[in-house]
């Protein structure tokens, strides 16, 4: 039933549940009349779990709305409304890497500092190197050692890695990158860039010229542009989603730091908020910690209670 | 999104803008409003709920004075609580040690930023303290954080102790014997990242504080922290004696409610805030300021400072003479413009000006045109300068051809020149502008407290109408009017 998810992500989504759903449980004990009371704390758990006051918000309205006119009417009727519910937001698009219909497959990798993006850009290499040849680009040329870390990942999961100095023009690296990927007829090409907070103008416009010169040697490239967002940040994800997307055509999100105590709740008010799908989810900080997202097994994991758990 | 909190409370200042006093139910209309802001900032809940309970008390009590427009009252008494649960008017300094070694210990997450943040506080240190600093490369977990640490170093020109084959505790323990050895004065320990919940790892870092018994442990803390910030705050606040927190990133357009979930669980001051990428972005922290972040209120009194801290008083009192006057001159504007390119980047001081902030963020800045404003100006002669009326179509052809540029960008800022003029002309008569740019005038006392109190009220100080507005509201006149006009009715 879970399919792809794995120990390791259902571990961490243990702790997710225990603050959502643990609660959530609580709240709405098995065989018991709604009451407004009940209404009133499951939407405070909501906010707690960091799905954010407008997901909240909507979530309840429809709640409210569902109990008012006594759709549901016991507590476990709302769990599975909830359940629905949820469900509704997450699914749809597919959290399959797109291909390129020939040649390298290029992957922009980008998101704010610190939210994980050169260990992740590890994680993803790892899984796709065993679907032909990766080559990675250190395109991170801003903060120190950067490309170090990236070397040291490209030589521990044995793939090629594209530098410059430090210093260097972003662009320039990714243009190296995408000529070695297309004489070296790489399947992959991974293009890592430095963290930048997306309320930097000139940043942001660095990123649309990374993508720019990709673009004058593969017209549809990047295939896959991937933002990567940090569970534990709140609601200023959604801010982070928007605005790279005005430069970036996103097409996918990564989700780090899943494991601890982080909260899957953003999940849930991020893909309410902005329709990118998930579509990695990182989960501790070894290479193989990282799993394709799985929409329906992570809201089966979320709302699996003792009962049905077997 | 980002605007709601300051639309909450504005909508609250018109909620009560017709009304005498707090009455039980328009206060509960207003938390609620307040309640989902702060928490869309990404205040805890719990902390949210406690902070409410708190505005509710002092709004109902006695603290509200008949005659003061209620909205202003209700916004002074959130800002005013928001300020004292982040640890009052004043950031404590770094303490130091009496003799030997001072040690500095840093901890957080992975990704807060805390090896930059080591480097900057290391600048910091130096700058204002005059100290020497020894930089420790302790995160032995991430892949090249000590090759990190050693740039930065480098980049500082302080030394940094890194060693290999070791633990962690034991590397700090032997980085403050060095230390000793070698007279440096402070020695700040980079600790890798790590997950609250990660017991060995908080177990080792628990053992670095114990074998180097630092005298400051600052909690690195990302300021787009969630509402899971409590929890990581009070799991290393458990382990670690905790001295202080510093805040980073605050250069985005997070809130920062984070702040306030950490300074409530920790009960730990702030103590510095983080800017920015480069070194030199790093502050002390102002809890006002912060209340004021997270209200949506911009930062008059940053700008104000900042402004005071470049303009040579003496040139901005003759400026502001000469707008005043009318007299002002493409001299005085190439001036103007070196004195507002010396305060930092255009977007950072237009973005402390309340109301302003929002659209600043969504409008692209050209600092080019700075540029090409000042070799425009000084591709004129002297008379030029002086007398722009003089400037016919050839003076201007040549003007353009000497600077590199377009006729056509020569007219757009003899354009910007003549409106800009025209306005100081608009602005004399309110004496708005004078306050914000000339540093004599601005901070005089009971001016500067106008300026908060305006700021307070949500006042939008560069648009007029809303200046005037409060001034008439707030009026003892205007306050007896609206007394008559209530007797009448």
């Amino acid at each position: 039933m879970f399919g792809k998810l794995t120990a390791a992500l259902k571990e961490g989504l243990r702790k997710t549940k225990e603050k959502i759903l643990g609660g959530i449980r609580a709240i709405l004990p098995f065989g018991r009349d709604l009451d407004a009371d009940l209404v009133d704390q499951l939407e405070e758990h909501l906010y707690s779990a960091d799905i954010g006051p407008r997901t909240v918000g909507k979530i309840m309205e429809a709640v409210r709305a569902a109990w008012k006119n006594r759709t549901i009417k016991t507590t476990d009727e709302c769990f599975a409304f909830l359940k629905a519910h949820v469900k509704g937001i997450l699914s749809g698009e597919s959290t399959a890497l797109r291909r390129a219909a020939s040649g390298p497959t290029v992957v922009l990798v980008a998101g704010v500092n610190g939210t994980g993006k050169t260990t992740s850009i590890a994680k993803i290499a790892n899984r796709l190197k065993k679907d032909g040849p990766v080559i990675l680009a250190a395109g991170d040329t801003f903060r120190a050692a950067a490309s170090e870390q990236l070397a040291l990942w490209a030589d521990r999961i044995g793939v090629r890695l594209i530098r410059q100095d430090k210093g260097a023009d972003p662009a320039a690296v990714a243009f190296d990158a995408v000529e070695a990927a297309l004489s070296s007829k790489a399947a992959w090409l991974v293009i890592d860039t430095a963290g930048r907070l997306h309320t930097q103008e000139n940043l942001m416009a660095e990123l649309d010229k990374v993508k720019r010169i990709i673009r004058k040697r593969i017209p549809d490239a990047p295939h896959e542009t991937l933002l990567v967002l940090d569970a534990t940040t709140g609601q200023n994800a959604i801010s982070q989603a928007v605005e790279f997307g005005k430069v970036l055509d996103l097409t996918g999100l990564v989700l780090t730091k899943l494991d601890g105590t982080a909260k899957g709740g953003a999940i849930i008010g991020i893909r309410d908020q902005v329709k990118i799908p998930v579509k990695f989810v990182g989960v501790g900080e070894k290479v193989d910690d990282l799993e394709t997202f799985d929409p329906d097994g992570f809201v089966e994991a979320l709302f699996e209670t003792p009962e049905t758990k077997g | 999104m980002l605007e709601s909190l300051s639309k909450g409370i504005q909508s609250l200042i018109t909620r009560f803008a017709g009304t005498g006093k707090l009455t039980e139910e328009n206060v509960k209309d207003a938390l609620r409003e307040v309640r989902l802001a702060l928490l869309e900032a990404d205040v805890n809940l719990g902390v949210t709920r406690a902070f409410i309970e708190r505005v509710k008390t002092r709004a109902m009590g006695k603290e509200v004075i008949e005659g003061v427009n209620p909205g202003q009252m209700m916004v002074k008494v959130i800002h005013d609580e928001l300020t004292q649960l982040m640890g009052g008017p004043d950031a404590e300094p770094i303490k130091f040690a009496g003799g030997g070694p001072t040690v500095i210990l840093m901890a957080g997450l992975q990704g807060a930023g805390k090896t930059t943040t080591c480097g900057k506080l290391a600048a910091l240190i130096r700058k204002k303290h005059e100290k020497s600093v020894l930089l420790v490369a302790a995160d032995l977990q991430r892949p090249a954080a000590v090759e990190q640490l050693k740039v930065l170093g480098a980049q500082l020109g302080m030394p940094v102790h890194t060693e290999t084959g070791m633990t962690p505790p034991s590397v700090c323990e032997r980085a403050v014997a060095r230390a000793k050895a070698e007279r440096i004065d402070v020695v700040i320990l980079d600790t890798a990242g790590r997950l609250h919940v990660d017991d060995a790892l908080m177990t080792e870092v628990a053992e670095v504080s114990r074998r180097t018994q630092p005298h400051e442990v600052f909690l690195v803390c990302d300021a787009m922290t969630g509402q899971d910030a409590v929890n990581s705050a009070k799991a290393f606040n458990d382990r670690l004696p905790l001295t202080g927190v510093i805040l980073t990133k605050l250069d985005g357009d997070a809130r920062g409610g984070a702040a306030l979930s950490v300074r409530e669980v920790t009960g730990k001051p702030i103590r510095f805030v983080g800017l920015g990428e480069k070194l030199d972005k790093f502050d002390v922290f102002h809890p006002a300021r912060m209340a004021d972040r997270i209200l949506g209120m911009g930062d008059v009194v940053s700008l104000v400072e900042k402004a005071q801290e470049v303009i040579d008083e003496r040139t901005a009192r003759a400026q502001a003479e000469k707008m005043f006057k009318g007299t002002f001159s493409l001299d005085d504007f190439l001036r103007l413009l070196q004195q507002v390119r010396k305060m930092g980047s255009m977007k950072d001081i237009l973005g402390m000006i309340p109301g302003l902030g929002a659209q600043m963020a969504n409008m692209p800045l050209d600092e080019r045109e700075f540029t090409r404003s000042e070799a425009i100006i000084l591709s004129m002669t002297p008379l030029e300068r002086l007398e722009p009326d003089v400037l016919s179509n050839s003076r201007r052809a040549r003007v353009a051809r000497g600077a590199g540029v377009t006729l056509e960008q020569v007219n757009d800022l003899m354009r910007s020149f003549k409106e800009m003029k025209k306005q100081f002309g608009e602005l004399r008569k309110m004496g708005v502008f004078g306050k914000l740019m000339d540093p004599t005038k601005g901070l005089q006392k009971d001016k500067e407290k106008e300026l908060m109190r305006m700021q307070e009220a949500g006042v939008n100080l560069l648009d007029m109408q809303q200046v005037k507005a409060w001034r008439q509201f707030s009026g003892q006149k205007a306050r007896e009017d609206a007394r008559k006009q209530r007797k009448r009715r």
